[in-house]
């Protein structure tokens, strides 16, 4: 079954009287459980590309199905609420809220899915466990390291057993060690089953994917599998 | 994400937000303080006055009329009614034989004069010219001695009664009674000391000097303007016992049938209806000028709700990103200007307390709990007012753009 189906999809801005094309009739289809790549350069359309898959931006035309549901022409709200169920973000720059700790930060999407605060600190506390932060909770991200940071955001993204991991350029502010960490993390979820989509630039980056979309000019180049997928399916 | 648990995040971020930035929010809560304790005081102040008024309006009695030859309110020309004739001291004795309501009338007129005992003076003094009804119309008590006599009023004695103040003034050590005073350089003999009658709006009615209304006219006074303090029976009606005076009074000065009287019976009311007027225009306008400070602290507390939402853009983004929705952030932004400006409030509402303390040395006012709830309201207000501008361009930012800020 197709975890996400983009058909015919065009995201067009208006610039003053200037008409830009950041996707053109992109059409796309995404299984569960694949860990795919989107490269291209900048002013590609893969920023573009992967605000709609985040249903952080809607298209100007075309259909996006997202677990079967068409997310097109959803409202604010409800996309608000796509957003919090289905998928888990993870940001280059981390985008942890600075002033709370790590514990609060990774049960912010819980609060917004309205659990209760005790199953809520449970939860919270599991995910950061699982990324090797158990005794970093009560600190705040100026107080951990970028690698640690980052593992904050992963947990933070994968609390509320999101439908897609969505990553965009997760090493980029990542010395190439954490870098290699935070990939080593990817592709053990991976392995576990979760749908991850990477958005990054970097060819190395994107090896560690089983397929690689690539974008240029609004348009997909490319879209090859560089190694057979070691995930288990299950639909 | 249910109501009640957006509002408890709500609280929590926007304490959050208060504290981290303590300058910011102490000067605009600084602004809602004085807005509030303006307001507060203003309306303690209306209040204050409208009490303290009430009070001195009942010393002139709520059974009592005032039998003059003008009018208290201004309804006819001046040019019509300034050719009435004066009353004379003898009128009362009239109006007195004929009425069946009225228990006691006193004649009245004062002056301004120096009075001395021995080396102590006490200059602009109020001598009063008066019956001997006058102190139960006008509620005197008599502390000391006595108060005069008819056969005293008749023959013109040269006797007085001290108010409190005066008495003090003159006898610090007491003994005022036998004593010879001099009024305006005529001597008269002490013989009553009022008790004291405590504060009155138009005047100290402890710093006068009453004297047989005779001797008042004899010695100081060659054109009194006279005037009757009638107290009305207990249990006779006010109306019946006025239309009663009126035709008396009408009789006594032979108006014509058909003729408009020459003389006027006032009252209390009458007092109570012109402050009114008076005061609404002073509640009004007052509330007006302290409610633009309130204004002026709203203004800042829109400004910095604009900053603080500009700053937090990327808070905005993130929250939005991971499944906030538009309502969870107006919410949050509307929380932190309600609670800044409801703090302020609170804050303000300490201080005009504490004011209140220091203005009821002047006036007989109190922080009622109706002003205290209605800072409270009009704060909170305030803020919800004040903060939803800022709040709602927060709700309507792109998650994209927000997140890109930095």
């Amino acid at each position: 079954m197709n975890l996400i189906r983009l058909q015919n999809l065009s995201r067009v801005y208006q610039m003053g009287a200037e008409t830009i094309y950041a996707l053109r009739d992109v059409s796309l289809e995404i299984q569960r459980g694949e860990y795919v790549a989107i490269m291209g350069p900048s002013g590609s359309g893969k920023s573009t590309l992967m605000n709609i898959l985040g249903c952080l931006d809607s298209p100007s035309s075309g259909k996006y199905e997202l677990n079967g549901t068409d997310v097109s022409e959803m409202d604010d709200n409800d996309l608000a609420e796509v957003r919090n169920r289905e998928i888990g973000f993870v940001f280059q720059t981390f985008n942890l809220l600075p002033r709370s700790h790590a514990l609060h930060n990774v049960e912010l999407p819980l609060i917004y899915a309205s659990i209760d605060a005790d199953e809520r600190k449970q939860l919270a506390r599991e995910a950061l466990a699982s990324v090797g932060l158990a005794d970093r909770m009560h600190h705040r991200p100026n107080e951990l390291s970028g690698g640690q940071r980052q593992r904050v955001a992963v947990a933070r993204a994968l609390i509320n057993k999101p439908s897609i991991l969505l990553a965009d350029e997760p090493t980029g502010n990542l010395d190439s060690k954490t870098g290699t960490e935070i990939m080593a993390l990817f592709e053990e979820l991976s392995r576990k089953g979760n749908t991850i989509i990477v958005v990054t630039h970097e060819e190395d980056i994107a090896r560690h994917a089983v397929r690689i979309v690539r974008i240029r000019d609004g348009l997909i180049a490319a879209d090859e599998r560089v190694r057979p997928s070691e995930a288990t399916v299950s639909v | 994400m249910n109501l009640a648990r957006e509002f408890g995040e709500g609280i929590k971020i926007s304490a959050h937000a208060i504290f981290a930035n303590k300058l910011r929010s102490g000067l605009t809560t600084l602004g809602i303080v004085i807005g509030i304790v303006t307001v507060s005081l203003m309306a303690m102040a209306i209040e204050g006055l409208r009490q303290s008024f009430m009070r001195s309006i009942s010393a002139l009695g709520a059974d009592v009329f005032y039998i003059e030859k003008y009018p208290w309110e201004r309804t006819s020309a001046w040019w019509k009614i300034r050719n009435r004739r004066d009353f004379t001291i003898g009128d009362a004795k009239i109006i007195q034989r004929e009425s069946v309501h009225t228990l006691a009338i006193s004649v009245e007129n004062s002056a301004t004069l120096p009075v001395r005992y021995k080396d102590r003076n006490a200059s602009g003094a109020w001598i009063v010219g008066n019956n001997e009804q006058s102190a139960l119309v006008r509620q005197l008590n008599v502390k000391q001695g006595r108060f005069f006599s008819e056969a005293e009023v008749a023959g013109s004695r040269p006797v007085c009664v001290l108010g409190a103040d005066i008495a003090d003034n003159l006898f610090p050590q007491g003994g005022a009674i036998g004593e010879r005073i001099q009024i305006g350089g005529k001597n008269f003999d002490v013989i009553g000391v009022n008790e004291k009658f405590g504060k009155f709006l138009f005047a100290n009615m402890d710093n006068q000097v009453i004297i047989p209304i005779t001797r008042l006219t004899a010695d100081f006074v060659r054109d009194p303007y006279i005037f009757f303090m009638v107290k009305i029976r207990p249990g006779s009606a006010m109306e019946d016992a006025k239309e009663e005076l009126r035709g008396i009074v009408r009789k006594m000065r032979r108006v014509a049938p058909g003729m408009e009287d020459d003389f006027a019976i006032n009252q209390q009311d009458m007092v109570i209806k012109q402050f009114d007027k008076v005061g609404k225009i002073i509640a009004s306008v007052g509330l007006f000028i302290t409610g633009l400070a309130l204004f002026v602290g709203g203004i800042g507390i829109m400004n910095i709700m604009f900053v603080s939402v500009a700053e937090r853009t990327k808070e905005i983004g993130i929250r939005k990103t991971i499944g906030a929705k538009r309502r969870t952030i107006l919410i949050q932004f509307l929380i932190e200007a309600a609670v800044i400006c409801l703090l302020g409030g609170l804050i303000g509402l300490g201080v005009a307390w504490g004011a209140s303390v220091g203005i009821k040395k002047f006036l007989p006012t109190e922080m009622s709990p109706s002003v205290a709830v209605l800072a409270i309201l009009v704060s909170l207000v305030t803020g919800i007012v004040a903060g939803f501008l800022p709040a709602y361009r927060a709700a309507r930012m792109s998650p994209v753009d927000a997140l890109r800020a930095e």
